[in-house]
């Protein structure tokens, strides 16, 4: 008998008892659906924390001032300065001593009032130089970025990220122009694209481009010192930060130079900075992390599929022998018009492969729109990869062998005289 | 004439709860190519046991069974399965028909697991139907048939592989009278053509058919009435 016959007979056979066909396959059904739809999600939210830590330079290692916790403080005075984080010499000890790095370039946050015309709006003020574009990868909408004699001369110019662009300078083109910020005006030189990494991110892993404003280093520290006034609710407090970040990019990209120079930065900011006040952020170790979690995942969620196309299995399992013993007389009829034992073992296995397989099939189709609808309601970003979906597929097919071998030899091992004589 | 079938000293025990059942005890029996044999007796006799090794579905305890010349007493159970496929036809009291496949569909089921190829098979059970009378039933489920209809379905299916030996279990047992001896007339036609016919039945009219009527007792052969 050929194949495709054993299979549309065995159809046949299924569709004489749909209902019954159908609930069976639920279970196979609902497995390969969750099956590829948390494989999506998970896939999805993986791919998403990978990117955001690529955004940060996959060759880069990121130093951040952190502000101490309060409490050795808080019985101080309000109006003493509270000093910590990266200094000049941190940059500079960096640079002399630290092997395999290309680049160190240092940053500084202040937070501002910016005006242009009626418009004010919150923003931040950062000073760097001009290899920071380059490192922090921005990129240019239109002027130029700051430039190395731009900090000599301490220059008044800026360079807009792209929500401070739009939020100030509704129909004017903003280069040329002149803005406030703080105290002081400075001539916007160029304005950033839209890098839109979103506003919640991880604290410290940049996502704040959008919304700052660049001058030259040199002018920031001419106009603010080191000092820089916070108020909050009537109270005002200093701190002094010479630096609040550091991006060093690595000569190489390679994980083992990046770690050695992971390991040598650890090891400098340790000895200057005991209390803590600095932290190291390497997004390739944070890749590391997002696609070494994404495998834990992988495989719980390979254990809880398993288990529910085991129970899957087992349905079908189950009613295929009861299907056995309702077609005992059948089975004996066969077997007395010359079927072998293979014959009735392939019939009944074509039965349980072309159920599993359907079940499949149809988890397919609803793990596919799962995540599709789970990403339109609720804007989470989900994966479907090829991957998955030829595992779920192969697992239905795999369980129907599984647990469809033992029925069908339960079937082909019945006596023919026995199975004739059954009503 | 020569034997087509022949059983020596054949001997089926079953056990049964310590004891034994012998179920044939020693029989010697020759069916001529051509013959028609009816197989009477009590049930307990042995006559089903008989018809299940005559149909290659039992095997002898002891002694031999020869179909065609060739001792299937020894053949392991694929061989006996082709045996039952090209050589034998089985015609059962309750039809037997598959349920959900029409009447071509049955008729072709020996010959599926022949492995003859679907168009030809398809040629032949249209024959086989037609000769049976079963026009316009072709695509019919056997609940939508009479049982005459249905047994005249299951001759054909019966013939499919152009088998040395039909045996018929009780093929008219389901049937009124006048359906039973359509069907007899039937199978004696097909005896007529040259096929050797084994029938069993506890029905001395349906017996009566027969060239020749062995009487089981006991699993042993009790008498064997010739007809004149």
């Amino acid at each position: 008998m050929t194949t495709r016959r054993l299979f549309s007979l065995a159809w046949k056979s299924l569709w004489l008892h749909r209902l019954r066909s159908l609930l069976t396959v639920l279970g196979i059904v609902f497995g390969v659906a969750s099956v590829v739809a948390m494989l999506a999600i998970g896939e999805g939210a993986s791919e998403e924390a990978q990117d955001q830590f690529r955004r940060l330079g996959t060759r880069n290692l990121l130093l951040a001032s952190v502000k101490p916790p309060l409490s050795e403080e808080a019985g101080e005075s309000a109006s003493r300065v509270l000093r910590y984080g990266l200094l000049r010499k941190d940059l500079v000890g960096i640079r002399a001593t630290i092997p395999g790095i290309r680049r160190a370039v240092a940053r500084r946050d202040i937070p501002v009032q910016a005006r242009f015309g009626e418009r004010e709006i919150a923003t931040v003020l950062m000073g760097t130089t001009a290899e920071y574009a380059e490192v922090a990868n921005l990129r240019l909408l239109s002027g130029r970025f700051l430039m190395p004699s731009d900090d000599h001369a301490h220059k008044a110019v800026c360079v807009l990220g792209d929500a401070v662009a739009r939020k100030l300078f509704r129909a004017v083109d903003p280069v040329g122009q002149e803005i406030r910020a703080g105290t002081d005006y400075f001539r916007v030189v160029g304005m950033l694209a839209e890098r839109g990494e979103g506003t919640g991110g991880t604290a410290g892993l940049g996502g704040e481009s959008d919304n700052a404003i660049f001058i030259p280093m040199g002018t920031m520290q001419e106009r603010h010192g080191d000092n820089i006034r916070h108020v909050t609710s009537g109270s005002r407090s200093y701190e002094n930060v010479q630096l609040h970040r550091i991006t060093v990019e690595a000569a190489s990209e390679d994980e083992s130079s990046i770690a050695q120079v992971g390991g040598a930065l650890r090891a400098f900011v340790e000895s200057r900075h005991p209390k803590g006040d600095v932290r190291i952020t390497v997004p390739q170790e944070l890749i590391r992390q997002a696609k070494e979690s994404k495998r834990i995942f992988t495989v719980v969620l390979a254990c809880i599929a398993a288990i529910s196309l085991l129970v899957g299995g087992i349905g079908i399992m189950n009613i295929m022998l009861a299907t056995v013993v309702e077609r005992t007389r059948e089975i004996g009829v066969r077997r007395a018009l010359g079927a072998r034992r293979a014959n009735i073992v392939s019939q009944f296995l074509a039965e349980t492969v072309l159920l599993s397989v359907t079940g499949g099939l149809i988890g397919l189709a609803f793990g596919v729109l799962a995540p599709l609808a789970f990403t339109y309601l609720s804007g989470v970003r989900t994966v479907i990869t090829p991957f998955s979906l030829g595992l779920a597929f192969s697992i239905s097919a795999l369980v129907g062998v599984v647990f469809g071998l033992y029925p069908a030899a339960r079937a082909a091992g019945l006596d023919p005289v026995e199975a004739l004589r059954r009503e | 004439m020569s034997a087509v079938a022949e059983l020596c000293a054949a001997t089926r025990i079953y056990p049964m709860g310590g004891t034994e059942v012998r179920a044939l005890d020693g029989i010697d029996l020759r069916f001529e190519a051509g013959s028609y044999t009816a197989i009477m007796g009590a049930s307990g006799s042995g006559k089903s046991t008989m018809l299940n090794i005559l149909g290659c579905l039992d095997r002898l305890t002891t002694g031999r069974y020869l179909l065609g010349g060739r001792d299937v007493s020894v053949l392991d159970d694929d061989d006996l399965s082709a045996e039952r496929n090209r050589r034998l036809g089985f015609v059962f009291q309750a039809y037997n028909l598959i349920p959900h496949l029409t009447v071509l569909e049955n008729i072709e089921v020996p010959m599926e697991y022949a492995g003859v190829a679907p168009s030809q098979a398809r040629e032949r059970s249209v024959a086989l139907a037609s000769r049976m009378g079963l026009q316009g039933r072709f695509d019919h489920r056997p609940t939508e048939l009479s049982g005459g209809q249905q047994q005249r379905v299951a001759i054909a299916r019966s013939l499919a592989n152009d088998p040395m030996v039909l045996l018929a279990d009780e093929p008219t047992g389901n049937l009124d009278s006048r359906t039973g001896k359509e069907i007899l007339a039937v199978l004696e036609e097909l005896n007529t053509q040259g096929r050797t016919l084994i029938v069993v039945t506890h029905d001395a009219h349906v017996a009566a058919h027969a060239d020749r009527t062995v009487v089981m007792l006991d699993g042993r052969i009790q008498r064997v009435e010739e007809r004149a």
